[in-house]
């Protein structure tokens, strides 16, 4: 009876069961919602937030934010898609090898600078949103990267499917999800992130490298969103300086508060942002469907934040008063 | 007995700071970065175009920058207290899209600027209610509210320019002793800011509450009154701000300052504004608008693009931070 009441009161199944329930009013509203076409929208609309939110999602547990993913996303694939451009030579692999390092240079900056003048992660992010994106201008001379210029196999993983409907990148961006998950939960590295969240200044007494730490997770949410830098080039098979991954980080931010993980560190699991992921995608997809314009979907991102945000605070207060009633009962 | 015998320290010399010479007290200070840029970037500017020193020309660009200007003012009250808003360029696209929509659809201009200046005051309460009430960290909950208010704003006004009526146009046209209007309202709103932050008693508690809001509140000040009033304040200020500025543009649209947040926080940086409360002043923040402004002008006259102006902005913000930061950790004493 416990177990079962503890599994309920778990965050991930009130995100599962605000899924199905969501997933049954579109679906009787409209029965093309439930259909495996409409499955295979979804899927492809979760690869690019999945991979960032992974990143996103180290950095809130660590009791930071990064509001840069966005621009680091856009400059990632400009600067990739400008070598296959440039250099047409260029095996279409190395694109991965060299969004995946600009992105964790990108985040290291963030890092470093956080870390060294211990500002406010928040505000230098808010710096290098609009410092990537305009480093993304300048290096693009503001023009866009055609569809020709982009090569044909890194266009292909969006389409292609090594086994039934799954195409290369949704297998990428769960090969992502696995790693963070072992990182997380399985890691050295992953269990420091959590510490330094729960209680930043307990942390370093423990003897946990705090900086080396922080300059990890913010590299790795750089590096990720680097990842999904490259994907979007092979996803929409052009990268604009303004469109591409503009406002993409309230998207993510979106995902992974939904998901649980709270905003004052220390508590999130991969599972509960997966699931939050998905939710918004379900969302995305279900718009059309309803007739409701596309503009709409601003306005939903931003009450899905706030919505989490007050959820996790009545959770978290609920927590501790119960904890201080068991307390108070066993003494 | 002479009297030239050494008297016993009676305080260790190591834990009295020596007191910093005038010419430091009155001149590191963060501010000081502002002022210095002030000073340099016109004269840079000069040498490419020699009308960007010309005053009507400064006058009447600085009308663009008013409205914003006029919200970082209110938004540096709000940094002092603590806390911060990012929600302001939102709640002004937002606020802005109503009070034309409304007029359009026929509703009388008395009416209308009720209606926007309530919906702003809403806008500023519902802020207040989730970090003042709910206990939400102010940067991430307001991070919601930007994006949530603009969502509003384009669920209202979809992709649609709406226009304002012919006779509403023009407010920066209009001069005071050959000031445009909008400079004049954003002059009048930093004395009176000045004013209540130095010389009443609110502004000593606001400080207060920057410092330190546990013993603040042991102090007996209210500091949930004092957060909510200024939340309160910045919303209704946004709305007022939008009506300043859509009178300028003649139409609206629902990105109407999109990326404001990035220039109001940079003009209370920029203006010495300590980013964890408790210092700050409006001074600051008025030169930093200042500063901004004929940057903007001069950047947009050598045409840079947007993007390109946003990251010399986005530079200019993490520099002000670790200037602000480092002058203010080598001299708390």
């Amino acid at each position: 009876m416990n177990a079962v009441r503890l599994l309920l009161l778990r965050r991930e199944i009130g995100i599962l069961a605000a899924i199905i329930i969501f997933c049954a009013i579109v679906g009787i509203a409209n029965p093309r919602f439930l259909t495996t076409d409409n499955f295979r929208v979804i899927l492809l609309l979760m690869p690019l937030v999945m991979i960032a939110a992974m990143g996103e999602m180290l950095v809130i547990i660590a009791r930071h934010v990064d509001l840069s993913v966005g621009s680091t996303l856009g400059f990632a694939a400009m600067m990739t898609a400008l070598m296959f451009k440039l250099a047409p030579g260029i095996p279409w692999y190395l694109g991965f090898a060299v969004a995946i390092g600009i992105g964790a240079v990108l985040g290291l900056i963030n890092g470093v600078m956080i870390i060294a003048f211990r500002l406010p992660a928040i505000i230098v992010t808010l710096g290098t949103l609009y410092l990537y994106r305009g480093l993304t201008f300048i290096a693009s001379g503001a023009k866009q990267i055609d569809r020709q210029f982009i090569p044909g196999p890194l266009k292909a993983m969006s389409a292609n499917s090594p086994t039934y409907a799954f195409p290369w990148i949704v297998i990428i961006a769960i090969a992502v999800v696995l790693i963070t998950y072992w990182f997380a939960n399985h890691s050295r590295l992953g269990r420091q992130v959590y510490a330094i969240g729960s209680n930043p200044v307990a942390a370093p007494l423990r003897g946990i490298p705090v900086t080396a730490v922080t300059l990890v997770v913010f590299s790795i949410s750089g590096a990720l969103a680097g990842l999904a830098g490259i994907m979007y080039a092979s996803r929409w098979a052009f990268v604009n300086p303004s469109n591409t991954g503009w406002g993409f980080e309230f998207q993510v931010i979106a995902a992974v508060v939904i998901g649980g993980v709270s905003i004052n560190g220390g508590v999130g699991s991969v599972l509960g942002v997966v699931l939050g992921v998905l939710l918004l995608s379900c969302v995305s997809a279900a718009l059309p469907l309803l007739g409701i314009p596309g503009t709409v979907q601003s306005a939903i991102y931003g009450l899905v934040i706030i919505v989490a945000l007050v959820i996790d605070q009545t959770v978290r207060e609920r927590g501790i008063m119960a904890l201080a009633s068991t307390r108070g009962a066993r003494t | 007995m002479t009297t030239t015998e050494p008297i016993a320290p009676t305080v260790n010399p190591l834990d009295a700071a020596p007191a910093r010479p005038l010419w430091q007290v009155i001149f590191i200070r963060p501010v000081m970065l502002t002022v210095l840029l002030l000073i340099l970037e016109p004269i840079v500017a000069s040498v490419f175009w020699p009308q960007s020193l010309d005053l009507q020309y400064i006058l009447s660009t600085f009308t663009l920058t008013a409205p914003l200007a006029l919200m970082a003012l209110v938004l540096t009250l709000v940094i002092i207290a603590g806390e911060i808003d990012l929600s302001p360029a939102s709640s002004m696209a937002l606020t802005a899209c109503v009070f034309a929509a409304v007029q359009q659809a026929g509703v009388p201009f008395p009416l209308a600027a009720v209606i926007c200046i309530g919906l702003g005051l809403v806008l500023g309460l519902f802020n207040a209610f989730l970090v003042v009430f709910l206990r939400l960290p102010s940067l991430i909950a307001t991070i919601g509210t930007l994006t949530f208010y603009r969502g509003l704003a384009q669920v209202l006004a979809g992709d649609n320019s709406i226009k304002l009526p012919e006779w509403y146009m023009g407010l920066n046209l209009v001069t005071v002793f050959g000031i445009p209007v909008p400079d004049l309202i954003v002059l009048v709103a930093a004395i009176l800011l000045a004013l209540l932050l130095s010389a009443t008693i609110f502004g000593r508690q606001v400080f207060q509450i920057g410092t330190n809001e546990l013993a603040a509140r042991h102090a007996g000040i209210r500091t949930r009154t004092i957060k909510t009033t200024l939340f309160a304040t910045l919303g209704v200020v946004s709305a007022l701000a939008g009506m300043m500025f859509v009178s300028q543009l003649g139409t609206v649209r629902y990105d109407l300052g999109l990326g404001g947040e990035l220039q109001m926080v940079l003009m209370a940086m920029l203006g010495g504004t300590y980013i964890f409360g408790g210092r700050g002043s409006i001074l600051g923040t008025f030169l930093a608008g200042w500063l901004l402004s004929i940057m903007t002008n001069a950047m947009n006259t050598a045409s840079w693009l947007p993007a390109t102006q946003f990251c010399l902005l986005g530079v200019l913000l993490i520099v002000s931070i670790i200037v602000t930061n480092f002058i203010y950790s080598r001299t708390q004493r």
